[in-house]
Parts: structure tokens; C-alpha cells; sequence
């Protein structure tokens, strides 16, 4: 694909000075023999290997390929909720039945739960399945639900809408938890069980065998410098074989859209659609709080047609604390909109403001969701392993809530991974198991049935009254007939594809944050502790250098820059002058994958940077 | 020469995580916080792990002092090449009062029990930069120190230390046992990597309490408060040198 020109000696040593160059931060600039796909004015911005194989570029010449590889039964992509309920079950039902089993988790945050970020109000059924004791066991769901408030938001006043019992959004007997300190201590119940945790360490690459089943995974590189050039400290990934490989990457998983690829799952269910979700804890000053109020708006800022809305938990943890967030759909339209900037806005609204007034805020994050539900859900099951928890999408959307169902699929995965491993009469076709009873019991389990009785009510808020449109719909057909219709409504398509033009479109006047109760993007990514090592190729990569400025520049006017929550991409002014190019920040990523989703090139890919690096999350 | 290096490692939050002071003013929310080696004393594990495969030492010990979670601390360094591990039992109000006095003392009972010829330190924590715990180690086993260094050398029984200064660098031959802070520039750390990490499971920590060493905790300092530090006053810009003049006058500043 991309010519890989043969260096003359020359051609070398322009290019070690151009090295120096690049290393204060000039873009890299004409080199008549550089070999990729920039024009001669447009910088190289990607340098990652997955677009520049290293088997054709000569500075990886010599350099020793070969990977350590370890044997495992199961290997898990993802310590989050369902990874982790897979883990912990297969190890229970090896404890019940004597049998000896090797677990291995990869995950590529340094500690379990950093990349966790959830609203969060949990319905505890699969916890209360996977350990009935939890309670003893001192799991952190310290705050029961008390009071649940629904409003639509105008301008300046609030539409209280109430909640009967029935409805979607009705959270009786569920509890708000810190999704993130909830992870860690599945974590712990994981490693006293046997589980092998390995945080820190990403899942780069999906091995295959022969027969083309899944082989395992290997993890990540290190020591790769900026340019793509080997370093000193470089070292090979480590490859871990496993029978079956369960991947629970959360939403949009990189892996997960090469499996998609290369088995084609995606062949007889209709794309994924997501959400950006972002969120901010809070400490508030005691007169306002109220524990165990749980509280969700539709409406301001944004319009019928763009589905969204905000949520605001009051924790009952010891410290006033609230937990509370914005999600806007990512099938919006309009270019200059601005997620993270209508989130800040939403603050100042005369019924929220209050609450935050005198407060102080103590984290930040953001992370994409699905919205897909029923109609998006792709084939789970392939030669060598299985898909768990948000990477396929269990989210139930009008609820609001994806953990319990996420959990539900990883115990699953893990009982019909245990009986396959452990039937002795077992003969196989491909040397990686495949287990398709894990989507055949889904399909007979609460997690199928919850699904399909509220497919239709996202799609409805596609209508001409939007949003509202929806609410109805769900008063009609959901809280009335249980969502037995017998029609299934279809989503828009590709979130990508949903972009108008700029110069269609109205750009938005958004206030400027006040640095009290909103605040500016760089110091909310500055909370979220996201780092990564500087000196590694950027993760965000692009198929293609051109395109960001030839399209996404010209026809959408960039909106990359707007609906990333962590500044990665900027454009600015050439050093030469003559127009703009594009800077990917890589460092600030919080790994929320919103570009891969909504670029409408779809020409970002993201990757999986170095493990470690990514946002510091605690109790998000 | 006994050849066997002791190296220190601190458990510290992550340098790029926003610290919170708790609300009650005693200290920095630590619970559920990132945390990671602290980057001078990656530094310092290097190094050591560097003389040994150079066959100039024979054996790298990683001490941590500090409650359980250094003991994930302290494997690291065994996946970065150290032989075994040491890590002194401290927690609680122990551990809050724990300093480079506290550290050093321990750090020196450790010295003489291992027969160490060499202990290397980074040359400070990022969260206390107290930049004393090396220093006072030297001072309490009597042995030379080579602090700041950029560079380290053997050099015959003694080593050769270039020592980053104010005013440039400084060139020391110190003879052995001898204590090394570690610069930044000493070198780059290799990552531990995850057939390391599995293989340093298998390596040995062993477990002490500081009364076992002898060492006695009391602090002689007491925390009084721990304050954000105030916030900065935005900057005010001028049109002319006038405005400037008369706006210094207005202050009292002229």
C-alpha cells in the first residue's frame, strides 16, 4: 500500500538530521524520498506501524522479532465488569468442580478500575448471581437509590416529568455506585480467586492459527520512539496462547473492530450507533446533598433532534459527592457541535447551578457508550473465542444502564467456556475452541429479553417530534405493552455518516466557562490524569495524512476538534504559512474512542498506545 | 567486596495525577489513587541491574519501606532485573510520619546486614523532594557519598561519579562501600516487561519490621497543616509605560 522506496545512503542521513529537526518539534518537512502517502506540503503525522509495517522499513532492520509465549487456558482482554465476572466465574466453577484452570487478564490501565468511567447506577442483579455475598464481602455499593428525578430542561425552567413504576428509567432497589472503585474490588475477589492480572499491559494484536481460529493475543511493544524508530529500551511484546480468548474491551474496542473484519460479524446486524458520555465528580457543600438522588434531564442545550441528556447521582460515600455527567448521541449532524462544551453549559442552568454552587470538582473523564442495543448486536461467538460486556454492546439504553448486562454476558461466556474446556469427549474442528453455546444461552437469558423489549424506543427519538417523540413511544408501547410490538424499528446508520456539511449548518455560540462551575478543556483533561510516554508513535492513526485537511477540514470544518473530549487534535497554522495541518496530541487521549467512531473519513484509527499510559481514573 | 547493591525504592503517587489535598488538611487523598515507582528511583534500579550484568556487582536487593502495596512496587524492580527484594513492614500513623531520617536509618541497618559494597537512591522523592534520604544513609554507615550522579564508573576498589551541580559538573572518586543518589540523566530505564513481571512472581520479598533492625520510628517533626498552595492571581495588562509606572505606584510597589 504504501511504496516502500529503497533508501539510498543519502536519503539516510537527510533523513538523521531530519530526526534532529523533529525532535524540536518542526513538523517533518520535504524529503524528496520519504515513503508515505503526505503530499509534498502536508506533514507526516502518522508513524505507527499498523500503517508502516516494519518488515519493509529498514530501521527495523536486524532488529530481533521474535516474542516470548506463554500457554493459558483462557486468556481475557479487559479487566472492566465483564471481563472480570468472566475471570471470577470460571474460576468458582473450577474451585466447585477440582479442576485446574489458567486465567490470565491483560489490561492495558496501570491498575484495575484507572479506565473506568461510568455514570453509575447499577442494578445489582449479576452481582447478586455471581456473589450472593457480596454484601459481606464489602463490595462498595454504599448508596441506595432513594429518589429518582426526571426533568426536561428549557432555557431557563425545568418540565418535571415523573416516573411510575415500569418505566425504563424507574431505579427502585438499584444503587449508584463509583463504577471505577466497584472494578477494583472485582479485582481483588479475581486475584484471591487465582485470577492472573496483568495490568498495564494492553492487548495489541490478536493472534491466529493456522486453521484462521483465534490463537490468543500479544501485547503491546515498548520502546518505539515517536518517529516509529526502534529505541534502546525496545522491547518485543509477549504473545499468550489461550484455548479461547474472551475479549470485554468496553465500547468500540480496537480488537474488537478487527475481529468484526476478519470473521465478519457485523454481516447480518445493523451497525453499531454510540453516545459520548462525559463526567465530573463533584464535592458539593452538605446543604445541597442529598444521598441517594438520582437525577436525569433531556432537553437544554441541546435540540429534539439530537439525542442526549444529563445525569447527576448524589453519592453516599462520607464526603458530599456527586457524580454527574452529559451524554449527547453521536448520530448528531451538525459539525460545530461541541460535546464537551454543551456539557459545561448544562451546568449553568438556574435548576443545576444551585447544586454546584460553593462546590468544588475533583475529577473528569469521558468515554463513548453504545446505543445500538438489539438491532446492533453482532454475531459473539468465533473460531477461538468469544465477545463479552460492551465491545459487542448489552447496553439497555432507555435505562441507562449496561454493567448488570455486561457482567451477565462475561459469566456466561465463562460457564459454556468451562463446560467446553472441561468435556473430555471434546473434539474440535479448529485448534481455537469455538463455543457457540455462549450466544445461544444469551439468547434464552434476561440479558436477550431486556434488549429486545426496549429496541424500538432509541429509533423512535428519530421521528419528526425527536426526542419527545421518544418519551411518548416509550409511554405507549413500552411502559404499556412491554415493548411486545412486533415491528423492530432501524437505527440512521453509521454515526459517521451523519454529518451535514459545514457550511449547511449554523456554527454554535457557546459561553465561555466561568472557572467556577464550567471550565475550559485543557485543565478538565489536566483532572483526569491522562498520560502517556511522549516518546512512543502517536495511537491516533491515520490511514491517510491527507485526508484531515483535504476533507475533514474542508467540508466539516475539523470536527475532530470539537467532539473529542481531551484536546488530542488541533488544527493550526503551517510553520510554512500556506494553510493548516493537523496536530494529534496524543498524550492528552483519555481513550474515550469517540474519533474512531464519528470521523466522518473514518480515516482515525485508534490504536492501543503503550500499556500504562491513558487516563488515571479514580472511582470514575 | 561483597558486590551486592542495595537499592531503594519508593512507592509514590504518579507524577502526572492531580493531587487533591484532604479536606481536613492532614495530607493528599492517597485511596484509589494512581501510584507508581518513583521516576528516580527507576533510575537508580537501572543502574544497578546495569553493574550487575556488566559482572561489576553480583547481586541487586530492591528495599521498599511501607505498607503491602509496596511489595507491587518492589516487584517491578524484580522484573527490571533485581535479584531479590526487601520490603520493611511500615503503615499507618508509622507510615504517615515515615521521612528521610526514619528511611535512612533503616536504609543503613539494611547496608550492614546485607553486607552491601554499594547503595543507590534516586535523589528524591517527587512527593516529599526532600533530596536528604541518601545523604543522611552515607552519614549514618560512615561511607562515602556520590550524590547527583549522571554517571557512575568502577574505578579499580572505588568508583568514579560525575555529579550534576549548579555551577556544571563535578568529577569524585569515592572509594567503596559508597552511597549513589541518581540523577536524571544517569540513564533510561527499560520497561518491565510482562515475561519479567511473570517471572519476577517467582523471585523472592521477604519481609521485615523495622524493630527487627533495630530502627526506632519516631518522627521529630510534626505535620502541622497541608495547604493547596494560593491560587495565582491572573496578570493585569498595560497599554503604556504610564499605566505601568502609575499602576506600580498604586500598589506601593514604587
Amino acid at each position: 500500500m504504501f511504496p516502500a522506496c529503497k533508501y539510498t545512503l543519502q536519503a539516510r542521513q537527510c533523513l538523521c538530521s531530519l530526526k534532529v529537526l523533529q525532535r524540536e518539534h518542526l513538523p517533518s518537512l520535504i524529503c524528496a524520498t520519504r515513503w508515505s502517502s503526505s503530499s509534498s506540503t502536508t506533514p507526516r503525522i502518522t508513524s505507527h506501524y499498523t500503517v508502516y509495517p516494519r518488515d519493509k522499513d529498514p530501521r527495523w532492520e536486524g532488529v530481533n522479532m521474535e516474542r516470548f509465549a506463554d500457554e493459558a487456558d483462557v486468556v481475557i482482554v479487559g479487566a472492566g465488569p465483564a471481563g472480570l465476572s468472566a475471570a471470577i466465574r470460571l474460576k468458582q466453577l473450577a474451585g466447585e468442580q477440582g479442576k485446574e484452570l489458567r486465567v490470565c487478564v491483560v489490561e492495558k490501565a496501570s491498575q484495575i478500575g484507572a479506565h473506568t468511567l461510568s455514570g453509575a447506577c447499577i442494578e445489582p442483579s449479576a452481582l447478586q448471581e455471581l456473589f450472593p455475598d457480596w454484601k459481606e464481602r464489602g463490595a462498595p455499593l454504599h448508596t441506595p437509590v432513594t429518589e429518582d428525578k426526571f426533568g426536561i430542561l428549557t432555557e431557563k425552567y425545568r418540565i418535571p416529568v415523573p416516573i411510575l413504576p415500569g418505566l425504563p428509567m424507574n431505579n427502585h432497589g438499584n444503587y449508584i455506585v463509583r463504577l471505577g472503585h466497584l472494578v477494583s474490588w472485582l479485582g481483588e475477589q479475581a486475584e484471591e480467586l487465582g485470577v492472573e492480572l496483568y495490568p498495564g499491559y494492553a492487548a495489541a494484536e490478536v493472534l491466529f492459527h493456522e486453521d484462521g481460529s483465534v490463537k490468543g493475543i500479544a501485547t503491546n511493544d515498548v520502546g518505539i520512539s515517536k518517529d516509529g524508530s526502534p529505541k534502546d529500551t525496545f522491547e518485543r511484546g509477549m504473545e499468550l496462547h489461550a484455548k479461547v480468548t474472551i475479549f470485554g474491551e468496553g465500547c468500540h474496542g480496537h480488537l474488537a473492530k478487527q475481529l468484526y473484519k476478519h470473521f465478519n460479524l457485523r454481516q447480518h446486524c445493523e451497525p453499531q450507533t454510540y453516545a459520548i458520555g462525559l463526567k465530573e465528580v463533584w464535592v458539593i457543600d452538605e446543604k445541597k446533598w442529598k444521598p441517594g438522588r438520582v437525577e436525569h434531564t433531556v432537553g437544554w442545550p441541546l435540540d429534539r433532534h439530537s439525542y442526549g441528556g444529563s445525569f447527576l447521582y448524589h453519592l453516599n460515600e462520607g464526603e458530599p459527592l456527586v457524580a454527574l455527567g452529559f451524554v449527547v448521541g453521536l448520530d448528531y449532524q451538525n459539525p460545530y457541535m461541541n460535546p464537551f462544551r454543551e456539557f459545561q453549559r448544562w451546568k449553568h442552568h438556574p435548576t443545576v447551578l444551585p447544586t454546584l454552587e460553593g462546590g468544588k470538582r475533583i475529577a473528569y473523564g469521558a468515554r463513548a457508550l453504545n446505543e445500538g442495543g438489539f438491532q446492533s448486536l453482532p454475531k459473539l461467538t468465533f473460531p477461538g473465542g468469544m465477545l463479552v460486556g460492551c465491545s459487542p454492546g448489552f447496553m439497555n439504553v432507555p435505562k441507562i444502564k449496561g454493567t448488570h448486562s455486561a457482567m451477565k454476558s462475561g459469566m456466561m461466556a465463562a460457564e459454556t467456556v468451562f463446560s467446553k474446556l472441561t468435556n473430555e469427549n471434546l473434539q474440535s474442528e479448529t485448534k481455537g475452541l469455538c463455543v457457540p453455546e455462549y450466544e445461544e444461552n444469551l439468547k434464552n437469558s434476561w440479558v436477550w429479553k431486556e434488549l429486545y423489549s426496549v429496541r424500538n424506543i432509541r429509533p423512535s427519538c428519530h421521528g419528526l417530534f425527536g426526542v419527545y417523540g421518544g418519551m411518548v413511544y416509550t409511554g405507549i408501547f413500552y411502559w404499556i405493552l412491554r415493548g411486545k410490538e412486533p415491528w423492530t424499528l432501524k437505527h440512521k446508520g453509521l454515526d459517521s455518516a451523519q454529518l451535514k456539511p459545514a457550511k449547511d449548518c449554523m456554527p454554535i455560540e457557546y459561553p465561555k466557562p466561568d472557572g467556577k462551575i464550567s471550565f475550559d478543556l485543557l485543565s478538565s483533561v489536566a483532572l483526569s490524569g491522562t498520560n502517556h510516554e511522549h516518546d512512543q508513535p502517536p495511537h491516533l492513526t491515520l490511514k491517510n495524512d491527507n485526508i484531515p485537511v483535504n476533507n475533514n477540514l474542508a467540508i466539516y470544518d475539523g470536527p475532530e476538534q470539537r467532539f473529542c473530549p481531551a484536546g488530542v487534535y488541533e488544527y493550526v497554522p503551517k510553520e510554512t504559512g500556506d494553510g493548516m495541518r493537523l496536530q494529534i496530541n496524543a498524550q492528552n487521549c483519555v481513550h474515550c474512542k469517540t474519533c474512531d467512531i464519528k470521523d466522518p473519513s473514518q480515516n482515525i484509527n485508534w490504536v492501543v498506545p503503550e500499556g500504562g499510559g491513558g487516563p488515571a481514573y479514580n472511582g470514575m | 567486596m561483597s558486590g551486592r547493591v542495595l537499592v531503594g525504592v519508593k512507592r509514590v503517587i504518579d507524577y502526572a495525577v492531580k493531587i487533591r489535598v484532604k479536606p481536613d488538611k492532614t495530607g493528599v487523598v492517597t485511596d484509589g489513587v494512581k501510584h507508581s515507582m518513583n521516576p528516580f528511583c527507576e533510575i537508580a534500579v537501572e543502574e544497578a541491574v546495569r553493574l550487575r550484568e556488566k559482572k561489576l556487582m553480583k547481586e541487586v536487593i530492591a528495599v521498599s519501606c511501607g505498607p503491602q502495596q509496596c511489595q507491587e512496587t518492589i516487584r517491578t524492580a524484580l522484573a527490571m532485573g533485581a535479584d531479590r527484594g526487601i520490603h520493611v513492614e511500615v503503615s499507618g500513623k508509622d507510615y504517615e510520619n515515615l521521612g528521610p531520617l526514619q528511611v535512612s536509618k533503616i536504609m543503613a541497618a539494611l547496608a550492614k546486614k546485607e553486607e552491601a559494597s554499594l547503595v543507590i537512591v534516586g535523589k528524591q522523592a517527587i512527593d516529599g523532594d526532600c533530596n536528604q534520604t541518601g545523604q543522611m544513609t552515607a552519614a549514618l554507615l560512615d561511607w562515602p557519598q556520590g550524590t547527583f550522579a549522571s554517571e557512575v564508573s568502577v574505578d579499580g576498589d572505588g568508583l568514579k561519579v560525575e555529579r550534576e551541580i549548579d555551577g556544571g559538573l563535578e568529577s569524585v572518586r569515592i572509594k567503596m562501600p559508597a552511597v549513589v543518589t541518581a540523577d536524571l540523566r544517569l540513564n533510561e530505564p527499560r520497561y518491565a516487561t510482562l515475561p519479567n513481571i511473570m517471572k519476577a512472581k517467582k523471585k523472592k520479598i521477604a519481609s521485615v519490621k523495622p524493630a527487627d533492625l533495630g530502627v526506632e520510628l519516631t518522627s521529630r517533626l510534626e505535620i502541622l497543616a497541608v495547604e493547596d498552595p494560593p491560587q495565582r492571581q491572573s496578570g493585569v495588562k498595560v497599554e503604556s509605560v504610564q499605566d505601568l509606572v502609575t499602576k506600580l505606584r498604586d500598589s506601593g510597589t514604587l
